[in-house]
């Protein structure tokens, strides 16, 4: 790895102005599972690393009906899966932090690192997008907020400028009946990176029978995860014993945009772009029917 | 640039060491405090065998710096075994044959205390799941998940 400066603040403060003064030089480091291993390859030059884990806003977790979920950029995999109060209330956001690496990188990788990595495969990413999340970010001109389907601008690319750090991700709390399923399609059962990956979510009605509204993100078929809105859209207002689920599935091909490479052919991953959001659909909805 | 000062608990002593910013936590292991259990296989985070308990959680040690081990609390597999003998999990892996080259043996081992650590009766499923992380070019891993469900029953004896 190339020399560089390291640093870990104490504070926030210390930690915007560590990074404000290091610009395009510097990165936060959290678990390090993408940011090392790119540095080390060379693909990522940081002059400045600046090691966040120490400011208390970037460990916290915090959960309340009124406030909903909030959790800390550096807070790692494993802490968010063993919350019993997360794994109750966002099943969704469960399935995808339980499936990044192996149980080594869940030790270390961190949510916030997975949706700043902006990998278009980003598993993570998926369930804060179909889940609401919101970014809370600060930065040497104050805070500010931006949607986690906003975030990703190209591949490995974000909206922060520089100077800016992710702090924490607010999740809403979710509407009573509603339900989350994230899913992926991997050759082994795990240690893996989606050739597809799909997140669904839903909130039904009083009565349990029709589909009140809908998000829909696709991972590995564009250049950043993919937030459908027309396929949302397509199951509002709909009956869930009808045919829309099928007919949000071909919204979500149609908005895939996927390339050939070493995973899969642009052709397999459209169908399973299909399968897999009747797959993630169905199980939302089933969540959201034992709500 | 200037080394850091990192003063850090490792099997149990307090240690102190000067590393370099870029200086992984491996390479502060094995060259640095010549803790050459953990090894260097992929470098990158897929293959384990650089498998370390850090606060109480498996890392791999090639995705962590040295720096980061300051106040941390780190089992590697030196810290294994004890005077009187090896670890449940060493011993079944010696009568399981859960070995051959040996490369992938240190990471699989501390992978494996961490489970048992955590989950004393895992069924074969976690097993596979929990070693995930955890690659091996000989065995097959059929050996090495038999080995592991031995050493939990022999632990759970109390043997």
């Amino acid at each position: 790895m190339k020399p560089f400066e390291y640093v870990k603040p104490n504070t926030l403060a210390e930690a915007i102005s560590a990074l404000d003064a290091g610009g395009e030089d510097a990165r936060a480091l959290s678990g390090g599972t993408d940011l090392i291993v790119q540095m080390r390859a060379g693909r990522n030059v940081v002059g400045n690393v600046i090691d966040v884990k120490g400011v208390t806003e970037t460990n916290v977790i915090s959960h309340s009906k009124k406030d909903g979920l909030t959790i800390g950029s550096s807070v790692p995999c494993y802490r968010i899966y063993n919350d019993e109060g997360i794994k109750k209330t966002y099943a969704g956001l469960v399935d995808s932090v339980s499936i990044i690496g192996g149980t080594g990188i869940q030790g270390r990788a961190s949510l916030g690192g997975n949706l700043c990595n902006a990998a278009p495969s980003g598993d993570g990413i998926q369930s804060l997008i179909i889940l609401g999340a919101v970014a809370n970010v600060e930065g040497p001109n104050g805070a500010r907020q931006i949607a986690t389907e906003d975030f990703c601008t190209a591949p490995g690319q974000n909206a922060l400028n520089p100077g800016e750090l992710l702090v924490s991700l607010s999740v809403p709390e979710p509407e009573s009946n509603a339900g989350a399923h994230y899913l992926r399609f991997i050759p082994r059962n795990e240690m893996d990176i989606a050739v597809v990956g799909v997140g669904a979510s839903v909130v039904l009605d009083a009565e349990k029978k029709s589909i009140v509204s809908a998000r829909i993100s696709l991972a590995s078929v564009a250049p950043t995860p993919l937030f459908v809105e027309a396929a949302g859209d397509a199951l509002k207002g709909t009956e869930i014993a009808s045919d829309s689920v099928e007919k949000a599935a071909i919204f979500a091909q149609e908005a895939a945009r996927p390339i050939d490479d070493m995973r899969g052919t642009a052709d397999y991953r459209l169908h399973l772009v299909g399968v897999l959001t009747k797959r993630a659909l169905k199980v939302a909805i089933e969540r959201a029917e034992n709500q | 640039m200037a080394k850091l000062h990192v003063e850090t608990t490792i099997n149990g002593e307090s240690t102190e060491i000067l590393v370099d910013p870029q200086q992984s936590l491996l390479e502060t292991l094995r060259d640095g405090l010549m803790l050459t259990g953990a090894k260097e296989g992929c470098n990158d985070g897929n293959c384990g065998a650089c498998t370390v308990i850090m606060d109480g959680r498996t890392v791999n040690s090639c995705l962590v710096l040295g720096a980061e081990a300051q106040d941390a609390d780190i089992t590697t597999i030196e810290g294994l075994a004890t005077p009187r003998g090896l670890h449940p999990l060493q011993q079944a892996f010696l009568e399981n044959a859960a070995l051959q080259c040996g490369i992938c043996t240190p990471g699989f081992l501390i992978s494996s205390k961490s489970l048992l650590d955590s989950n004393p009766n895992p069924s074969e499923e976690e097993v596979r799941f929990w070693l995930a992380g955890n690659l091996c070019r000989c065995t097959g891993y059929d050996k090495i998940v038999r080995a592991v469900l031995d050493a939990a029953k022999e632990m759970k004896a109390g043997n």
